[in-house]
């Protein structure tokens, strides 16, 4: 298994989609045996997360979008996507 | 089966649940001595027709509901299970089939996941073919799993195996892990069993030595770090040896519905033990009218019903008591806190009976689950 870097391109696994719940309003990620409710910040990270887009550029995106440095978003996008690897909703 | 939706909270006081469980059937090929159906299993003759089960998951979805199991008993043998899942996948439901992976054929798993199936969570009853097969009371069964299995890798569909654990086979939780990998399942549930209803007649059959549990937990817990990323590794204790109750369901009636094959709408799998319980029916009142007002559900949801030592309890919100079905089953009432919990005046009695049965050299034989019943009104008794 390759390592999570800059590089890295996460997708979802089979088996795991984005949802939008109509109900409480919010994205959440269905996976076998469990709902991740996502807030807005970890909704714009794990959308990106489509197998095409690197770690690199989906840090780029959201600095912008959420008018920050690369720098303060860097840490929290890595943390988020290698939680979700080790839960095994995301792949490299 | 273990609902995993620790992730998840939910805020308003009755918030819909995440997930339903689909019982379409008791009937079953596996006679497994720990089955969580009831010992009094519906025939066929009782079962809610397809455009129940329809109207069901309508509902389900309306109401908020994300995630619909379907079990059993062995959900493939409906006839019209392939219709139900079309119809989860048409609401947006995401679909979990609990399955014993025996009567289903390449061509027919292939109809389930163009219908929209998402996940396949497959028992599996010891990681070795002759054990597997005698505590499933089925010759055969342990192949034909993993055929199922290899069909189901094969489409890339994610497997989750679901192993239940006891004095049998609590050694061979390495081999389980080892077997998972090879099958290339996702997530593998070590679920220790749960005593009550057919795992309670059984349980001096069942009832591992604390030796054995304390390895299987550290099989466990070295192989979540070894393998994360690879295996997800789902691990449920037995609660006879813990010092405090499990959240049973996660609180009662605050995820999680159980809808029987009769239409009956359960708080949880055992709840048609408690004795003087009026379930609702979904062929009589709304879905969502049920899990708001039912009484079954009013009746131990959130904290009023329960008595002391619970209501001073800094935990109460977060095991909210255990198990009701539990403290019905060991203490004799549903209304008191579940024995497991040392606080529990029962709890040393209980634990001495279960360490007692573990330790017997030469356990009693299984007691099978079987399809003996009442006779229905105007049957003659079989």
């Amino acid at each position: 298994m390759s390592t999570l870097d800059s590089r890295s391109t996460p997708r979802f696994l089979p088996g795991v989609r984005l949802h939008h719940d109509q109900t409480r309003s919010q994205w959440v990620i269905l996976a076998p045996e469990r709902v991740i409710e996502l807030d807005e910040i970890a909704h714009a990270i794990v959308q990106r997360c489509n197998g095409e887009r690197s770690v690199e550029t989906i840090v780029a995106e959201l600095a912008a979008e959420f008018d920050a440095t690369t720098e303060e978003v860097g840490g929290d996008v890595i943390a988020l996507i290698d939680d979700l690897i080790g839960k095994r909703i995301l792949r490299l | 089966m273990n609902i995993m939706l620790a992730e998840a909270t939910q805020a308003r006081a009755v918030a819909p649940p995440l997930a339903v469980l689909l019982e379409l059937t008791h009937r079953c090929p596996l006679a497994c001595p720990y089955c969580s159906n009831p010992l009094e299993l519906a025939s066929q003759r009782e079962e809610m027709d397809t455009g129940g089960w329809l109207d069901v998951i309508d509902q389900a979805a309306a109401m908020g509901a994300l995630q619909l199991h379907f079990s059993g008993g062995e959900p493939a043998l409906r006839k019209d299970l392939v219709e139900l899942l079309q119809r989860a996948r048409e609401r947006g439901l995401y679909s979990n089939l609990i399955t014993s992976g025996i009567g289903i054929d390449e061509a027919k798993l292939d109809r389930m996941i163009e219908a929209g199936l998402d996940h396949v969570q497959l028992s599996l009853q010891d990681a070795t073919r002759e054990s597997a097969d005698h505590i499933a009371g089925y010759q055969g069964s342990f192949d034909k799993k993993l055929r199922f299995a290899g069909w189901v890798r094969a489409r890339e569909l994610p497997l989750t195996l679901n192993a239940v654990v006891h004095r049998h086979n609590a050694g061979n939780v390495p081999r389980m892990i080892e077997l998972a990998l090879q099958l290339g399942a996702s997530r593998l549930e070590v679920a220790h069993t749960q005593y009550y209803g057919w795992g309670l007649v059984n349980r001096a059959a069942l009832m591992p030595s604390r030796e054995q549990l304390d390895a299987a937990t550290a099989v466990v817990e070295e192989a979540r770090v070894r393998l994360r990323g690879q295996l997800v590794i789902d691990y449920v204790t037995p609660d006879y040896y813990a010092r405090r109750p499990k959240a049973c369901m996660g609180g009662w009636a605050q995820k999680f519905l159980n809808i029987s094959p009769r239409g009956d709408v359960l708080p949880c799998h055992a709840a048609e033990t408690v004795p003087g319980m009026q379930f609702d029916n979904v062929r009589d009142r709304a879905l969502l009218d049920i899990w708001q007002h039912g009484e079954a559900f009013e009746r131990y949801r959130g904290t009023a019903w329960m008595p002391e030592p619970c209501q001073s309890c800094p935990k109460k919100e977060v095991d909210w008591g255990g198990c009701r079905c539990q403290a019905l089953a060991l203490s004799g009432t549903a209304d008191t806190l579940d024995p497991v919990c040392e606080r529990s005046p029962d709890h040393a009695r209980i634990l001495q009976a279960a360490m007692d049965e573990s330790a017997a050299a030469m356990p009693p034989p299984f007691v099978y689950r079987r399809p003996a019943r009442k006779a229905l009104p105007g049957e003659s008794p079989a």
